[in-house]
């Protein structure tokens, strides 16, 4: 199963070679693995999209909480929470294109971000699952790129991680 | 970095100006360093010229690093201090790694410093470069680069509590070139606190009465130490335990000494080259009390095998990632191994109920059932010396009480099923990472820390030579290593292997043009002795450790074609030995892999 996994790390040089070298190294999966200072300039939160059995999941936690630099480690999966990810699609936008495009990103909330005189790019936020279902609502051969951030999430309500 | 210690300033001594070189000695000093092992190098000069006006450490010169950082591995299996190796950049730092592997894998605590270029020419593929933290970062607990020597001091705190903490481990502390002649106050931190860093200590109260309710209750019980139960200094709490309780116990190679091995509560190793009793009471037990172990693979053989027969497992670990790891637990206490044994002793004295006297009357003569078969027995032969003969012989002139180091093979096996350990720490050798070339740097480590302590080196002719310019260093210190070679002219265990599962092909496992032993002993200024007929064993052992100021280099000629029983084949269940009068090789064959 898909997890989210939040964490707070020591903002230190060589951090997060460790996290991706502890993936790496015990053969977990990761999706996709974003990293950025906090309002607290010594700690970086990074958040990291992986998949495995429970078992796996656990051993994950676990030896992310082993590592030095790591402060706390949450898994979102274990409560409420919000996923949101973004991505930038520049899409043919000629003749015909030019109205479809934009009646399609609308449909999805996206924001038409950049125009030339072939090609659109649009701006979409959204679960990675949404992120998902616009790049199928297009047809393959109108895409020329794409680049999504990987997933942040965050926990509902009360949920806070925090030194 | 400043903002993730905190220090109120009363745990500050007073301070003054040092240069970087002379800060490290000075943590070395505040840390009570006795034995610093290293080889200097361009990086580290201006460490080592402070170290030359300095005389409150040793500073131990190996003739490789590799061989530095296993002695101060040793030292710290052997005393439970923190062992400090000092290496310089490039390849003084890759020689090291080795070492820090070995240590890493058996949890042992380390502080490696590696001298590392001028910080200007870091990145610039400058000579004697190599991103030691980047090669050490898989097999270290954790490591530093040192940018600012104002940070060295707190950088060097932080490395020997990391370091000795929790589940211990080596960390490395890399120093570039202008970081140790930069001036800098020197305050050394008489506490640190980190707050990514917090291991626990207590385990929990209610997991350990739980435990205790189910001990109290089991049938079949077993208990099953480690290595984590030796470097928690926890032995006198468990065999307090076990007495009390009257149950079995069994220890792992890494956990030899940790309960009496002449003790009859105390069933044998277990695992791949395990007893009989040991394996099958592991095997059939009901509820099995898991200290500071950690269900390798080489212990528990196929786990689905081992899960198969349902049984209660109670685990105590200093760390969560052990717990579950290999094979799902029901009661997993966190926590330090001494403190929560002594915990659950409380429990059991303020307890009026016993376990079942007559289940377990059942259960020892199950086990006494098994012990029968003897199959740590073994043939002598009037003209052969028989390895395990020798080990034996050895735990006799020695009394049971030397310090025994051992290299990798089938001779580590016959050490350890032949010796028997009654104390902790006194077995040596590398249980996880399996290194060869360990024994006489270990052997080295531990006569430093014991000067008048009986030390004895078991080896092959393969391993021997991994490290064997050490007998150079051994010279210079006067350490009277007693060197037992069990020369059978085979990487044995890898023999073994191919006998038994790849049809007798010997392939590249015969080890042709030997030294001459005794000569080569003698050059380095050693006692040299050929040993060839079974009835001299005993006699030139009394010799050897007869003479207490001298190594002496033993070589047992020993059979070549000894093979080490009981064997659990890779990928079998515990249960499924193959014993030493049963050919048994052809139905393991199939299974056969490296
Ligand atoms: C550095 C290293 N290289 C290779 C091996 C694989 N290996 C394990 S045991 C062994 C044979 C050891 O031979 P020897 O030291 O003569 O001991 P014996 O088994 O004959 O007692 C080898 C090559 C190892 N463990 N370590």
């Amino acid at each position: 199963m898909k997890h989210i996994i939040s964490l707070l790390m020591e903002n230190e040089a060589g951090a997060l070679s460790r996290v991706a070298g502890l993936f790496s190294a015990r053969g977990y999966n990761i999706e996709s693995l974003t990293v950025a200072p906090t309002e607290d300039e010594t700690l970086s939160r990074m958040t990291i999209v992986t998949s495995g059995s429970d078992d796996v999941i656990e051993q994950i936690i676990k030896q992310l909480n082993k590592l030095v630099d790591v402060v706390k480690v949450l898994d979102l999966n274990d409560g409420r929470f919000i996923e949101r990810e973004l991505m930038l699609v520049k899409v043919k936008a000629t003749g015909p294109l030019r109205e479809e495009m934009k009646r399609i990103s609308d449909i999805f909330r996206g924001r038409i971000i950049d125009v030339a005189d072939g090609s659109y790019t649009i701006e979409l936020t959204g679960s990675g699952s949404k992120l998902d279902a616009f790049l199928e609502a297009l047809d393959r051969t109108v895409i020329l790129e794409t680049v999504r951030t990987g997933a942040s999430g965050i926990g509902r309500g009360d949920r806070i991680l925090k030194v | 970095m400043a903002s993730e210690i905190r220090m109120d300033d009363s745990s500050y001594q007073k301070t003054e100006q040092l240069t970087g070189a002379e800060i490290i000695m000075r943590c070395l000093h505040e840390e009570n360093v006795e034995f610093v092992f290293g080889y200097p190098g361009g990086a580290v000069l201006h460490i080592y010229d402070a170290l030359f006006k300095q005389n409150k450490f040793k500073h131990i010169l190996v003739r490789h690093e590799q061989a530095a950082v296993h002695a101060a591995d040793a030292y710290s299996r052997a005393t439970g201090r923190v062992g400090v190796a000092l290496v310089t950049s490039g390849p003084g730092a890759t020689n090291a790694v080795t070492g820090i592997a070995t240590a890493y894998m058996d949890s042992i605590p380390l502080v490696v410093i590696s001298g590392q270029v001028p910080t200007a020419a870091i990145g610039m593929d400058a000579f004697q470069e190599v991103d030691m933290v980047g090669v050490t970062r898989p097999c270290v607990k954790h490591n530093f680069l040192v940018k600012d020597a104002r940070d060295l001091a707190t950088t060097m705190k932080k490395a020997f509590y990391i370091a000795a903490s929790g589940r211990p481990g080596p960390v490395v502390v890399d120093v570039p070139k202008d970081i140790t002649a930069d001036i800098a106050e020197f305050a050394y931190p008489k506490t640190i606190e980190m707050r990514s860093y917090t291991p626990v200590l207590k385990g929990h109260s209610g997991q350990i009465k739980k435990a205790v309710k189910l001990l109290l209750e089991a049938k079949r019980p077993m208990i099953y130490t480690g290595g984590g139960l030796v470097l928690g200094d926890a032995a006198p709490e468990l065999v307090k335990l076990a007495k009390t309780l009257g149950f079995p116990v069994t220890n792992t190679l890494m956990g030899l000494g940790g309960y009496p091995a002449t003790d009859p509560q105390y069933v044998g190793m277990l695992g791949m080259h395990g007893t009989y009793e040991a394996n099958n009471a592991m095997q059939n037990c009901d509820v099995l009390l898991a200290v500071g172990a950690r269900f390798d693979d080489r212990v528990v053989g196929n786990p689905d095998h081992f899960l198969s027969v349902p049984r209660t497992i109670i685990h105590i670990d200093v760390d969560p990632s052990s717990i579950s790891k290999r094979v799902k637990v029901d009661v997993p206490i966190v926590g330090h191994v001494q403190s929560v044994v002594a915990e659950m002793n409380e429990l059991l004295a303020a307890e009026t109920k016993r376990p079942d006297a007559n289940a377990l009357k059942q259960w020892w003569a199950q086990i006494d059932q098994w012990r029968s078969k003897k199959t740590a027995d073994y043939r002598l032969d009037k003209d052969i010396i028989k390895p395990q003969q020798v080990i034996e012989k050895l735990w006799q002139v020695t009394k049971g009480d030397a310090f025994v180091t051992s290299d990798v093979g089938q001779h580590q096996m016959w050490a350890a099923q032949y010796y028997k350990f009654d104390k902790p720490r006194r077995w040596i050798n590398s249980g996880g990472l399996g290194t060869m070339g360990v024994g006489l740097p270990y052997a080295m480590g531990c006569q430093l820390a014991f000067p008048d302590a009986q030390v004895a080196c078991v080896t092959g002719e393969g391993s021997i030579q991994m490290n064997i310019q050490e007998l150079s260093t051994c010279k210079q210190f006067n350490l009277p290593i007693k060197i037992i070679l069990l020369n059978n002219r085979y990487l044995g265990m890898v023999r073994q292997w191919q006998e038994f599962f790849y049809n007798n092909r010997y392939s590249e496992s015969y080890m042709e043009s030997l030294p001459d032993f005794v000569k080569m002993a003698e050059s380095y200024g050693h006692v040299g002795m050929n040993i060839e007929r079974p009835e001299d064993v005993e006699g030139s052992l009394h010799e050897a450790f007869a003479m207490k100021d001298r190594l002496v280099f033993m070589n047992f000629v020993t059979d070549q074609k000894e093979n080490v029983f009981p064997m659990v084949p890779n990928g079998k269940g515990l249960s499924e030995m193959i014993l030493g009068d049963e050919p048994g090789a052809d139905a393991a064959q199939s299974e056969g892999e490296g």
